[in-house]
């Protein structure tokens, strides 16, 4: 079975203020339709990690794969064109651009991809805060809603280009457990139905206790898997 | 790929929700550009003005004869005397040199030339005007007056009766403004002018001219050619000057130069004339780009200033956009298309107001008994300047802009989301 996700022999070093090494030769991988957790204490280089997953961060050495083709040392107008397609990300702090409404917050990034028209952007995005159960939330400013509910529109947004790996970086951890819940119930749906990869950090051990494999690092090394 | 139609629908939804930012930067290009609009229309329109009354006085060409002692003395016709050092005191010029030798072949030749749209000859008498005890030092300009309607704007500084008057009368005069106003005379008196040898000749005011420079309508009037040489007692073929008219005025320093050796006679063209009054126009000018540039500069900063805070307080949504697909490019163009669209808005309704200030100004009144006929301000509409003025509009804002910019597109999402 083939790895939606793979990092060999991931290193980066922080070379400000001083020269220290934040990653160690982290290698794993994700197959299609996982669960995956990451734990570890904070400072542990988790979000470190994830930002070099997502393509953001190109600062590193080591090899990154995604659905199989090497992703290290593309150009960043073929990054953003990966994070665009292939790439769901959900912060910790849920970012949405609070100027637009909802539903344009969701709609951005297929728009940006330009695969759909705009009828069909429109009518993906409803459905998947449909499935999120904040529809009624479409037209309203992204900046006035609550704290939970935005956090479903920013899984929303990750979703709306159908990616093959969703990350998240502590995606609970500023909501209630029943808004956590309510996220975890989502995750889990959306691999039983749809076979998403999903890689989560988490500071919560319920939560990753029923994820299908828990990562765990210290000190910019993963410690087991 | 560069999807155009996303990154103007953000542009716009940043640009509507910073309303006021919007406006201000707008209004800096807006009052740049029609500053630029009004005063470039004013400037160059009374430039214009400028140049018209005088270049429409002096003609292209001008030919007379300098009077000037002769360069050959008689005693350096003497051949045995090379090589002797010869003094000649007290030398006077020759009598009757005035006179254009031949000047009706002169004339003809001209009127044959393909360049010369017309060539009028005058004859310039030094007269006294006589009225009761009055007695005044002026001249007197003989012309072919229908000939001088068609080849300058006479006409229009005839300010009582016709040049039509003055042809159908033998002895006529268009007497100058400020001389009919010393001497309190007006059109149907009559003046009488003496000769300097003191023949008196009573001539009829058929009209009175004012070309709005006070030296020359202090002294100077017109009658018929014929009627001139009259009063000098002098034969048909006595003229002073020629005047000629071209086609092409940039011709008119090589035809002064070719007429000059042809015909062995002074010929000044319009140029030399006038070089004084061209460096006038040119630093007015230099004035009016000076100070429309500096508002663009201004109006400059003001949208780099307001670009700037604007990256600032969205740099969360950069980042954003970024992690979500959006290239460096894309966020680029993002701002990128604010300034333009701030620049475009802003120059059209610069355009727009510099056109209204112009119209206001081209309608406010503007008397002057200098200038007979300009009643109102002068103002220039040319297509060229309002062309000027948009593309200047669009390259401020794109150079205020694109700094800025590329500053929004090289921020590094990352940094941003950590919060650091
Ligand atoms: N820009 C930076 N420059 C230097 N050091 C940094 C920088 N960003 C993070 N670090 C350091 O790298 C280490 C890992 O940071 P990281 O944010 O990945 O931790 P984490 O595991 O996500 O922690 P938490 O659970 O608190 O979010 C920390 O010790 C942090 O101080
Ligand atoms: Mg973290």
């Amino acid at each position: 079975m083939g790895l939606i996700l793979e990092a060999k022999n991931i290193n980066k070093h922080f070379y400000k203020p001083k020269d220290f090494q934040v990653l160690k030769d982290i290698s794993f991988g994700i197959e299609a339709g996982e669960f995956v957790s990451i734990m570890g204490k904070s400072g542990s280089g988790k979000s470190t990690l994830l930002y070099i997953l997502s393509t953001m961060d190109t600062d590193y050495s080591g090899s990154l794969f995604l659905n199989g083709g090497l992703v290290t040392g593309k150009e960043h107008q073929e990054l953003s064109r990966i994070r665009n397609k292939s790439i769901g990300f959900v912060f910790q702090f849920h970012y949405l651009l609070s100027e637009f409404s909802v539903l344009e917050n969701v709609m951005l990034p297929a728009k940006k991809l330009a695969e759909k028209s705009y009828d069909e952007i429109e009518h993906d995005a409803l459905e998947k805060l449909n499935m999120l159960h904040i529809e009624h939330l479409a037209t309203k400013k992204a900046s006035r809603i609550s704290g939970g509910e935005k956090q479903r529109v920013a899984i929303a947004r990750a979703l709306i280009n159908n990616p093959t790996i969703l990350m998240g970086d502590e995606p609970t951890g500023n909501l209630d457990s029943f808004n956590a819940e309510n996220v975890f119930q989502i995750f889990k749906q959306l691999k039983e139905e749809q076979a998403l990869s999903l890689l989560v950090v988490t500071h919560d051990g319920d939560f990753a206790k029923r994820t299908d494999r828990i990562i765990q690092m210290e000190d910019g090394r993963i410690v087991h898997q | 790929m560069i999807n155009w139609k996303v990154i103007l629908e953000i542009a716009k939804t940043h640009l509507v929700t910073k309303k006021k930012s919007t406006i201000t930067a707008t209004l800096g290009v807006t009052f740049g550009i029609g500053a630029y609009i009004t005063l470039v229309s004013f400037m160059t329109g009374l430039n214009e003005m400028l140049d018209d009354l005088v270049l429409n006085q002096t003609p292209h060409v001008h030919i007379y004869n300098e009077i000037k002692p002769s360069e050959k003395q008689p005693i350096t016709l003497i051949e045995n005397l090379d090589e002797a050092f010869n003094v000649v005191h007290s030398i006077k010029p020759k009598q009757g040199q005035r006179k254009i030798h031949n000047a009706l072949p002169i004339l003809n030749y001209l009127r044959n030339d393909e360049n010369v749209r017309g060539a009028t000859p005058q004859l310039q008498a030094q007269i006294f005007y006589l009225s009761g005890s009055i007695e005044l030092g002026g001249n007197l300009v003989g012309v072919d007056i229908m000939e001088e309607v068609r080849l300058s704007n006479i006409r229009d500084n005839i300010v009582e009766g016709t040049p039509e008057a003055l042809k159908n009368s033998e002895n006529g005069i268009l007497l100058g403004a400020g001389l009919a106003k010393k001497m309190s005379l007006s059109v149907d008196d009559r003046v009488q002018v003496s000769t300097a040898e003191g023949n008196i000749f009573p001539l009829k005011i058929v009209g009175i001219y004012q070309s709005g420079i006070a030296e020359i309508d202090n002294i100077q009037s017109f009658a018929k050619l014929k009627t001139v040489q009259r009063v000098l007692g002098e034969a048909e073929n006595y003229v002073t000057d020629i005047n000629i008219k071209l086609f092409q005025i940039n011709e008119a320093e090589q035809m002064a130069n070719r007429l000059e050796k042809q015909f062995d006679i002074e010929a000044i063209d319009i140029n030399e004339a006038n070089a004084q009054f061209e460096t006038g126009s040119n630093i007015r000018n230099l004035i009016t780009y000076a100070v429309s540039v500096t508002l663009l500069i201004v109006a400059g900063f003001g949208i780099y200033n307001i670009l700037n805070m604007l990256i600032y307080e969205k740099m969360k949504d950069i980042a954003i956009l970024k992690a979500t697909g959006f290239s460096g490019r894309d966020v680029k163009y993002i701002f990128m298309s604010q300034a333009i669209i701030i620049g475009f808005i802003g120059g059209v309704l610069g355009l727009c107001i510099g056109f209204l200030l112009s119209k206001l100004i081209d309608g406010a009144p503007f008397e002057t008994e200098a200038l007979p006929t300009i009643t109102t301000y002068p103002v220039n509409y040319k297509l060229g300047y309002y062309m000027i003025g948009f593309f200047f509009a669009l390259l401020s804002t794109i150079i205020a802009g694109y700094l800025p910019s590329r500053k929004a597109g090289r921020i590094d999402p990352v940094q941003i989301i950590r919060g650091t």
